[in-house]
């Protein structure tokens, strides 16, 4: 039963990270934006999350506020994502240029800047940059007051998270009403659909396009901090984020880019990628279970399309760019 | 009752580069009246509907709406003016429901999917509209997004409907329904244009026919005072005399015998419908039609590119023996050593690889005949250059991309090839759309060339001046059907015109 509830809370923990960056890339492949660049643009949330917490605590010493330091890093990482995804919005959008390419290229970029802030810091500041331990309490501890995470079994399931996971299940219920019940969201889905068809209704493909993907990446990025600042415990760790972004794009295809399947498909990828660690069974090596989540959604992908259901595919102009001339 | 106004158009010019596709055309639409564009393949129809649409600019001439002069700059601006337009190709998204898809780019505050359905609804029952507002249009028939394409221009308020070609995709039965409600809009006010070709629906639902021919206005006619012959007349026009030389091959024989050929679409639509007929050696045998009657899925089924669902084609070998050609890949028919060449419509989708210079493009035809895994490229070059000087294509060499050619060099590498191939059986399609005059005429006496080498040329086009002076003789298709096969030495325009819309036929009956 302990080992279940530790799975179970590890899980959320990791799966949190996940949840972020997938939440993103839904929003951005909604307005027909394929984002390779994940992967990237979490390594440069997580360096500049840290940056921002790090630096902010340097300068307000012992007056530090722990709210305002979470604050700090989720806007700095937001912003550094958001900075990535312009980058790629305007080579594809207003440049045209093919997606997965500058996709890729946005990977390489982002990992190589985020290694290189995380490495800049750490030689800057004589060889080892961490939180103190007061506001690691801030970013790390459950939100919720003792005598809920103290209830039994259901304490530990239900409130024992960091904030940023009940951030994360406030975004998504967020997301699915933007695109299910605002207008804002149904013209970004019909943007990510058919722009053309968008384009004679008189949307605005571009202005969809370049906030769905800066905004995306914005919250992808946040995934990418909150790595660092809660598994990785403050301290900059490159090892341990790699490979996350290209979850989170095999992440919303399982989730058939709806927000709501998002919560729960963290989760559940964030139990298989850490199941190594809590169930190991004899005999299996940990890569088979690290590629649990990629079987999956081959299987996933596999279903949905014998299935056939219309509802169920991608945004039917995904990886396009759109210009109006072209016949 | 007094007819209204409510669009006149005055004077209309459109260029498209060299070419003019509408020359100062006049023309009224009234209110409570359903007027009828017809014309042929490129007489300009559509694009004089698109300069009200806001999609198109005129170059010359006026519009007014009810007196007073407007300028439409975008489909936008069109509807404002209260002008919409239903397109061939419907622009719609799939995953939406029709309601979410009539209010797409509406800003009128709130969105209120609740309320969007009832004016829906609403429009429905007032016009005779049969549709479901939440239903995906990915489970709707093609006559219910039609449907819902309508509506959407009504709800936003449009009392000028323009219909480009609305019956092309319709079952009869859809089109009576669809006539029907076009009736009870004409009687709420509304004017209405349907452009089409089809001469038994004009007689059948409009009031006034509009006839444009080769981008000139030609005339109006009350429907009630005219009969198919005179609009038929009106459409194709006087033969012109192009002085396209036609020998006689002085001994024909039969290369290829089609009988009850059919085909059927993905959708289940018949586009061939038991056409039989027999190519000969050293014949051009012209196909006309309306386009869209069968000319393409024709030429797939005899290359083996479109699945036949019954008949045969049997190709006739130069010692007698007959080899049947259904089932069989383009692959299969290659190996077995028929030789059949293929000039497609789209040139450089189907025909050539556009990035590929000729060299390339000529190694597509022969990549199989080299051994080892490296290219040859010494007789494909040879061929290119053999090409290049022989058919005068301007290029800067044989390694240019043929993309960056323009339309006549790129059919002229395209036949040029197909023809090396020393084909026995030679197939094409609108070989000469969008070449000028004396691209034209080379490819013309290619043509004649080739059949005199006792080669059977299918030939199909759609200009029927050259169809009457080239073919030997004409099979005229319409809706999948062998309307008629004439003698193209005695056939007159009028004749086939009549054949290709076919009104009294089956189709009008059903």
């Amino acid at each position: 039963m302990t080992t279940l509830i530790a799975l179970v809370v590890a899980a959320v923990t990791f799966g949190t990270v996940l949840m972020y960056g997938t939440l993103g890339e839904i929003l951005t492949e909604k307005s027909g934006n394929l984002n390779l660049g994940v992967e990237g643009i979490m390594y440069m949330g997580g360096a500049f999350g840290l940056a921002g917490a790090f630096y902010y605590e340097k300068a307000a010493g012992a007056a530090v506020n722990g709210p305002l330091a979470v604050t700090i890093a989720i806007l700095s990482a937001f912003a550094a994502g958001m900075a990535a995804s312009a980058i790629y919005s305007f080579i594809t959008v207003t440049l045209r240029a093919n997606q997965n390419v500058t996709g890729l290229a946005l990977s390489i970029f982002g990992t190589g800047i985020g290694q290189f802030v995380g490495e800049f810091m750490r030689v800057s500041e004589g060889g080892y940059v961490a939180l103190s331990n007061g506001l690691k309490t801030f970013f790390a501890s459950p939100v919720f007051p003792p005598f809920l995470v103290n209830i039994p079994v259901a304490g530990r399931i239900f409130f024992s998270h960091t904030v940023f996971f009940y951030l994360a299940v406030l975004l998504a219920v967020l997301m699915y009403l933007f695109l299910q019940k605002t207008r804002c969201g149904m013209y970004l889905t019909a943007v990510g659909e058919s722009p053309a068809t968008s384009d004679a209704a008189g949307i605005s493909i571009t202005a969809y396009k370049y906030l769905a993907t800066t905004i995306g990446g914005g919250i992808s990025a946040i995934g990418g901090m909150v790595y660092i600042m809660t598994t990785a415990g403050c301290v900059w760790n490159h090892e341990g984020l790699s490979g996350v972004g290209w979850l989170a794009v095999a992440l919303v295809i399982f989730c058939m880019w709806r927000p709501l399947n998002a919560i729960w498909g963290s989760i559940l990828f964030g139990a298989m990628m850490i199941m190594y660690l809590r169930v190991s069974i004899p005999f299996i090596p940990t890569e088979i279970y690290k590629i649990l989540p990629y079987i999956v959604t081959v299987i996933v992908l596999v279903l949905t399309s014998m299935k056939n259901s219309r509802d169920k595919q991608p945004p039917a102009s995904l990886g396009n760019n759109y210009f109006r001339e072209e016949r | 009752m007094e007819k209204k106004c409510a669009i006149e158009m005055k004077g209309i010019t459109k260029r498209f580069g060299q070419v003019t596709a509408n020359d100062s055309i006049d023309l009224r639409i009234n209110r409570g009246e359903i007027m009828a564009l017809l014309g042929e393949n490129g007489s300009g129809k559509t694009t004089l509907m698109n300069m009200l649409s806001g999609i198109y600019q005129p170059d010359e001439g006026e519009i007014y709406e009810d007196g007073s002069r407007i300028y439409i700059r975008s489909p936008r601006e069109a509807y404002e003016y209260g002008i919409g337009m239903i397109h061939q190709h419907y622009k719609l998204i799939e995953v939406f429901t029709a309601t979410q898809n009539i209010i797409l780019g509406l800003n009128d505050g709130k969105m209120d999917i609740a309320a969007a359905e009832a004016r829906v609804k609403e429009i429905c029952s007032r016009y005779g509209f049969d549709i479901d507002p939440g239903k995906k249009v990915y489970d709707m028939s093609v006559s219910q997004k039609q449907t819902v394409e309508i509506v959407k221009v009504l709800y936003r308020g449009a009392d000028i409907l323009i219909l480009d070609e609305p019956t092309a995709v319709l079952t009869p039965q859809e089109t009576q329904k669809l006539f029907r409600v076009l009736r009870n809009m004409k009687e709420d006010g509304k004017a209405i244009v349907i452009i089409t070709h089809k001469l038994h629906e004009v007689m059948d639902v409009s009031d006034t026919v509009t006839v444009l021919r080769k981008g000139k206005y030609i005339g109006t006619v009350n429907t009630a005072d005219t009969d198919p012959q005179a609009l038929t007349d009106m459409m194709v026009g006087h033969a012109v005399s192009l002085n396209i030389e036609r020998p006689r091959y002085p001994d024909p024989q039969r290369k290829l015998i089609v009988e009850g050929l059919t085909v059927v679409d993905e959708e289940g639509i018949r586009r061939l419908d038991s056409v039989s007929f027999t190519a000969n050696t050293g014949e051009i045998l012209g196909v006309a039609g309306i386009s869209g009657s069968g000319q393409k899925e024709l030429l797939e089924a005899i290359t083996g590119l479109y699945p036949v669902k019954e008949g045969s084609i049997r190709f006739i070998g130069s010692d007698g023996s007959e080899t049947e050609l259904v089932g069989k890949t383009p692959k299969k028919i290659r190996e077995t050593g028929i030789g059949m060449a293929f000039v497609p419509e789209d040139r450089l989708g189907m025909g050539l690889v556009g990035s590929m210079g000729m060299t390339g493009n000529m190694l597509l035809r022969s990549w199989k005949n080299g051994k080892g895994a490296l290219l040859r490229k010494k007789d494909p070059e040879a061929l290119a250059n053999r090409i290049w000087k022989d058919l005068d294509v301007v290029t800067p060499g044989v390694d240019y991309p043929v993309r960056r050619l323009s339309g006549g060099n790129v059919q002229k590498v395209l036949v040029g090839r197909e023809i090396s191939s020393e084909p026995a059986v030679l197939m094409t399609a609108y070989a000469v759309r969008g070449l000028d005059i004396n691209t034209s005429y080379t490819i013309y006496s290619l043509l004649t060339e080739q059949k005199m080498k006792g080669v059977a040329v299918i030939y199909v086009g759609e200009d029927l001046d050259v169809l009457i002076e080239l073919a030997d003789r004409i099979l005229v298709l319409c809706g999948g059907r062998v309307a008629g096969i004439v003698d193209g030495r005695t056939a007159t325009k009028e004749e086939i015109g009549l054949l290709m819309t076919h009104f009294d036929s089956k189709e009008s009956g059903e």
